[in-house]
């Protein structure tokens, strides 16, 4: 079963437009990275640091949980997951 | 005018045009709007602020917005009151509070959105929208009242009764999710690339962010133009704390005051205080916490500005503190009682930490120290509610009422300082 990745807008030149697209589920959240960035050359820089790591102002959900109150990029993405990329900074006073 | 000229990324140095964007396209850092400072620098003076209105509205140059067309509710330039009775009982000979309580909507919140709706209105949009823990919310919905346009507000489901109703009054749109503050947030950064609308802490947050300076600027112009040596700041996203920062910064850059040398202290509720437990353990790497606190107004688990507080904090060598849920109770009885000023919760975050930092010397008696309190009591009446002796019940009688009063008086000797706590 494929998952569903949203794009937040910043994101969206590199996948034409589109507010999500389809990865395939099964592994964990850094492979999915990987798997979009070969779909989308130029995501994953987007998203991780130099050290691969999730970048400062990224916040990434599954099913609407934070990956950090997670198992971070090691988190498991089942079959009907719901992927978020979210921009960090927003809200708040 | 507006001096503001392009965006910027506070991370990679990235510009932008001034659209409605807030991060950046590459490292997702946050935009910041730029200005032209030497031209500002011409254009205002100290005499040129004191002669304009008494609202945010009288730094209108310093701001990313065009005055001409400002969404007004008067918001800001609100009292700044020497505390006398709460400074002696924290051992604080100069201590004043600039009291926001006393905004149109009751919290500081009014300078942010009357710079956002303002904002939003030049960019051509018809909907206010945010992602708000109740006083935002009742400001995007007062000032969307003013100007004409529509309100949709997301907050989470367990509000205090007092923010829903001063949200609903003014006929916004509440939509109350079942979620934490950040699961609104979430949601609505979601949203804002979906609908066509001015989500104020979303899309527009870099104009909005910008109104907190306001609270810097007052400040000095208020203690006859210079910086208080000693700034205790609520910490929610801590966006508002790096601003009034940035507002003092501005002004010695304007030539409007000598230096700054402000220490900045920031305080949170224990059961969500992210920003606090990273000071503490020396990294600047915010673990997101799920909240748990009285304290909603500061419920952000996932602070957005949080790394940036944290080098404010260092920078200006400052204090981190968390209080109790007890304690914000007890702030806010040690305000209302001393200085007859009715706070919130982020009130009693306030008071009761300015009154630890104080005992433990990490404030100096002899410093110059303003306290925000940043929003009104009425909202959260819930917090202290319980805890207030409720009124004396009488038959209209004399006699009732002196068996009643007399019966106080030997039961409950009238509270004397210091006796709440």
């Amino acid at each position: 079963m494929p998952v569903t990745v949203r794009i937040p807008t910043p994101l969206r030149k590199l996948t034409n437009d589109q507010d999500s697209v389809t990865a395939n589920d099964g592994g964990t959240l850094a492979q999915l990275i990987d798997s979009l960035e070969e779909q989308h050359p130029g995501l994953k820089e987007r998203i991780c640091d130099e050290t691969g790591e999730l970048r400062r102002f990224v916040n990434v959900y599954v099913n609407g949980e934070d990956v950090r109150f997670l198992s971070g990029l090691e988190t498991l993405i089942e079959a009907d997951a719901e992927v978020s990329i979210v921009p960090a900074v927003a809200g708040g006073c | 005018m507006s001096f503001a000229n392009a965006l910027r990324c506070r991370e990679c140095n990235r510009e932008y045009p001034l659209d409605p964007i807030y991060v950046c396209e590459f490292c997702f850092g946050p935009l910041e709007v730029v200005y032209d400072y030497a031209a500002m620098r011409k254009a205002v003076s100290r005499e040129s602020i004191e002669r304009g209105p008494a609202s945010v509205w009288r730094y209108a140059d310093l701001l990313p917005c065009d005055a001409d067309a400002a969404v007004d509710i008067q918001a800001g330039f609100t009292p700044l009151i020497k505390a006398e009775r709460l400074g002696e009982e924290l051992g604080l000979r100069h201590l004043y509070l600039k009291n926001d309580c006393v905004n149109p909507t009751w919290s500081f919140k009014d300078r942010v959105v009357a710079v956002a709706a303002t904002k939003a209105r030049e960019f051509g949009f018809k909907t206010l929208a945010c992602a708000s823990t109740g006083n935002l919310a009742n400001s995007v919905a007062a000032h969307a009242a003013r100007a004409g346009m529509e309100a949709i507000v997301f907050i989470p489901s367990d509000l205090e009764q007092g923010k829903i109703t001063g949200s609903s009054v003014y006929d916004a749109t509440l939509i109350a999710v079942d979620g934490s503050y950040d699961d609104v947030n979430r949601l609505c950064s979601e949203l804002t690339g979906q609908y066509p609308w001015a989500f104020v802490n979303v899309n527009v947050r870099p104009y909005y962010a910008e109104g907190s300076k306001t609270l810097g600027y007052e400040v000095a112009e208020q203690l006859g133009w210079r910086a208080p040596d000693h700034c205790i700041v609520p910490l929610a996203s801590g966006s508002l704390y790096v601003k009034i920062w940035k507002g003092l910064q501005e002004l010695v850059k304007l030539g409007l005051i000598d230096s700054v040398h402000t220490k900045m202290s920031g305080v949170q509720a224990a059961g969500c205080s992210p920003i606090i437990s990273a000071w503490d353990s020396g990294t600047r790497n915010i673990r997101p916490v799920q909240p748990r606190t009285i304290a909603k107004s500061l419920a952000i688990g996932n602070p957005a500005d949080g790394f940036y507080a944290l080098e404010v904090m260092a920078e200006s060598g400052g204090s981190g503190l968390a209080v109790s849920d007890e304690e914000v109770v007890e702030g806010i009885r040690l305000l209302a009682r001393t200085e007859g000023i009715f706070a919130e919760t982020a009130g009693g975050v306030v008071c009761s930490g300015l009154k630890r930092l104080a005992a433990a010397g990490r404030v100096d008696r002899d410093e110059v120290v303003v306290a925000f309190i940043t929003g009104a009591g009425l909202k959260t009446q819930e917090a202290v509610m319980d805890t207030l002796t409720p009124p004396l019940q009488i038959e209209p009688t004399i006699a009732s009422f002196e068996k009643a009063f007399g019966e106080r008086s030997v039961v409950e000797a009238r509270p004397a300082a210091g006796s709440a706590s």
